[in-house]
């Protein structure tokens, strides 16, 4: 048997343990159910010089969340969270179409740029406040961030005299349905920002800072981590991400809706961060882990939507989706997995256990193996000493 | 647009459960019916989902306005526990009447219920509520969806019944009066012409980011489709921009026929994008406080009241748009 060999080598690359090989075999178990149902989903053709088919829609429509994602799992990585992401969006959108519909010039470059500059900055100064909130007046987050959750979509109102306002302006137009080599803006401007972000906390010190900020607050600032900086920062930064998001949406069908314009997108993004792999307990986290989640989200419902589900039962497959997912990760269901397909494979073949005996030892951390050896658990549990030593 | 800006503010302030107008002030005197005379309302909108509505809850306020009611009106953002709750409020501060625009069909009785047994007559206006006891309630002023849907249904037949058609139906939220009713009309209207089929019927919750969510979607997995029926005009917006996306002309390659004819979707089919509308009228607010004076005053009052409606093909656009309110 020439495979069998190979398989444990197989193994040490892939690492069982993690949450985000989970989200990843979950995206991919997705797609290739779109394969077999939805046959044509993959069909993406070229369509007035851009590329057009249900991937392409998948990748735009959960940008606007993505967007929001990346913010929202460096906040969660902290220990936070921010509830008011829909109601800064739906403010951004308010803001920026009001500026246009109101001007003399909707269609002047001039007035895009101030419509989105005085959304962006609006959305900035909403971040500054639920920063302060939690940063420094010591808020928990949830409580802090709710507030302005619900009050938000109020404001947002206010802004647009409760009216849906619709407006033209070639800038606004490009932002939600315009392209860059063929993909649509809104994917491009998602992939920028992720990637900035990725650099700037991944290739510098500042994603372990934010790591040792949710893992021990304390314990950070006592090693001399500005906790309350980098606190206050994700949060100003995850609502200028719902700021843009919030230009896009709104763009994307040319028309502010203060009530409706992304209700509910908190809890996708949050979701998307837990799919992810990012605990919520704080301390470490994977952005690639959220863009899969966010991915899994939307493909989710465009699988729906083309398959034709009814709507009544559209949440409840996302449900049981979703909860396959969490069941997947969680490390009791997998260490029972894994002993039941160990059990079966001694009896068809009995020369596979050793390689497998193997494989257990690069596979870290069951449950019962952290409970024995405390050495191989204390990486996960707790900020490396090598990672303390970067923030000193 | 200051007066709008406080009326606004009032409606948030209620929406949040605020009990606006609370002890003391001038308003609570005129609170039991009687004294001065003056009527009080609770009106409680669905939300502002849609031009349509934002345009019913214009003309609600205008003309209670014109006609001297006193109106609380509250935003449900869509949601029926916040119509519930701003229903229980209403009560709790004793209004003369109290009229709203039900989210959903069911689950009103309890909330009815209550309003019955404090005395207050409950107007139902644009959307119907599904319950046993048509007591609960005086009267309901209304479109009859059902109807309209016929309407749309009836042009298909004349128009696209000569070739095989194949149509998106965009359904509005699921389990709404309209959703169900537009849904219910038009499949009526359609039985027996072989040549037209529902491919595809999917919510788009009424609104312009759902229709053209659904509409990407359906155009991926039904490439056949060649009409579309959306119950509103807002998520035929959002088809359109999704068929052009498609590399497809709205109105030629793929026909639309909308309910509604709000100014943005009439002005679409005067531009040639959508080829037919049904309207729903949502100017009911004179009717409305006709209807609010003579419960007050005791009057009987007929159980239903149908508001005007009327259809428009691209030409009949061209003319009715210039003098078109909302």
């Amino acid at each position: 048997m020439p495979e069998t060999p190979t398989t444990p080598r197989a193994r040490r690359m892939v690492d069982l343990s993690s949450p985000v090989v989970w989200a990843a075999a979950a995206l991919l178990a997705l797609l290739l159910f779109n394969a077999v149902v939805n046959p044509g989903f993959f069909a993406v053709r070229i369509q007035d010089g851009h590329l057009f088919g249900s991937p392409v829609d998948v990748l735009k429509n959960a940008a606007p969340t993505l967007l929001i994602a990346v913010g929202m799992t460096l906040v969660i990585a902290t220990r936070g969270i921010d509830l008011s992401v829909g109601a800064v969006l739906a403010i951004s959108g308010a803001v920026s179409f009001t500026i246009i519909d109101g001007s003399s010039d909707p269609s002047s470059p001039a007035t895009a740029a101030i419509a989105i500059g005085t959304a962006l900055a609006v959305g900035l100064v909403l971040g500054v406040w639920n920063g302060f909130l939690v940063s420094v007046v010591g808020i928990q987050p949830i409580i802090a961030t709710l507030v302005l959750m619900t009050a938000g979509r109020g404001l947002a109102m206010l802004v647009t005299d409760g009216q849906i306002i619709t407006a033209e302006s070639p800038a606004f137009t490009w932002l939600g349905r315009g392209y860059v080599l063929g993909l649509p803006a809104q994917v491009v401007l998602t992939l920028l920002v992720l990637l900035v972000v990725a650099a700037l906390t991944r290739r510098t010190a500042l994603g372990t800072l934010i790591e040792a900020v949710g893992t021990n607050p304390e314990a950070a600032r006592l090693a001399g981590v500005r906790s309350r900086s980098i606190t206050w920062t994700v949060y100003v930064f995850v609502a200028f991400t719902a700021a843009v998001a919030g230009l896009m949406t709104n763009a994307n069908v040319s028309a502010a809706d203060a009530n409706r314009a992304g209700l509910f997108i908190e809890l996708d993004a949050i979701l998307a961060v837990v799919i992810g792999g990012t605990s919520l307990a704080g301390g470490r986290y994977s952005l690639t882990g959220t863009v899969l989640g966010a991915l899994i989200l939307q493909a989710l419902t465009t699988t729906t939507l083309t398959m034709g589900v009814p709507d009544e039962y559209v949440r409840l497959f996302k449900a049981v989706v979703i909860i396959a997912v969490f069941l997947l990760q969680a490390p009791r269901i997998r260490a029972a997995l894994g002993r039941r397909r160990r059990g079966a494979r001694g009896v068809t073949s009995p020369d596979v256990p050793p390689t497998d005996a193997a494989a257990d030892d690069v596979r870290p951390l069951t449950p019962a193996q952290a409970a024995n050896s405390p050495t191989t658990a204390m990486p996960d549990a707790a900020p490396s000493p090598t990672d303390q030593g970067v923030l000193r | 647009m200051f007066r709008k800006t406080l009326v606004t503010a009032m409606a948030v302030a209620v929406a949040f459960g605020a009990t606006a107008c609370g002890g003391g002030d001038d308003s609570s005197a005129s609170g039991g019916s009687g004294g001065d005379g003056t009527i009080t309302m609770g009106f409680s909108q669905v939300g502002a989902e849609s031009g349509w509505r934002t345009a019913n809850t214009a003309s609600i306020q205008q003309s209670a306005e014109d006609a001297g009611i006193e109106l609380q009106f509250s935003d449900a953002q869509g949601e029926q526990e916040n119509q519930i709750s701003a229903i229980r409020s209403f009560i709790q501060q004793r209004v003369d009447v109290i009229a709203f625009s039900p989210v959903v069909e069911t689950g009103w009785d309890s909330v009815l219920l209550e309003a019955q047994r404090a005395g207050i007559p409950v107007i139902l206006t644009d959307r119907a509520v599904d319950s046993e006891d048509d007591s609960l309630y005086e009267t309901f002023l209304g479109s009859d969806f059902v109807e309209e849907g016929k309407k749309a249904g009836e042009w298909a037949v004349e128009n696209w019944g000569s070739q095989p058609t194949f149509v998106a139906e965009l359904q509005g939220t699921t389990g709404a009066a309209p959703a169900i009713d537009r849904q219910q009309g038009f499949a009526d209207a359609i039985e027996g012409t072989d040549n037209i089929e529902v491919v595809a019927s999917q919510s788009g919750d009424f609104t312009r980011a759902g229709g053209r969510e659904v509409m990407e979607a359906m155009l991926n997995s039904n490439p056949e489709i060649n009409a579309v029926y959306a119950h509103n005009d807002d998520m035929a917006l959002g088809a359109i921009e999704a068929i052009e996306a498609a590399g497809k002309t709205p109105g030629v390659d793929i026909q639309i026929i909308s309910v509604d004819a709000v100014r943005d979707g009439m002005q679409a089919l005067a531009d040639g994008q959508i080829n037919f509308i049904v309207e729903c009228n949502p100017l009911l607010g004179d009717q409305l406080m006709e209807l609010a004076e003579q419960v007050v005053a005791g009057e009987e009052v007929p159980k239903r009241v149908v508001t005007e409606e009327t259809t428009f093909t691209q030409e009949q656009a061209v003319e009715a748009l210039p003098d078109r309110q909302y």
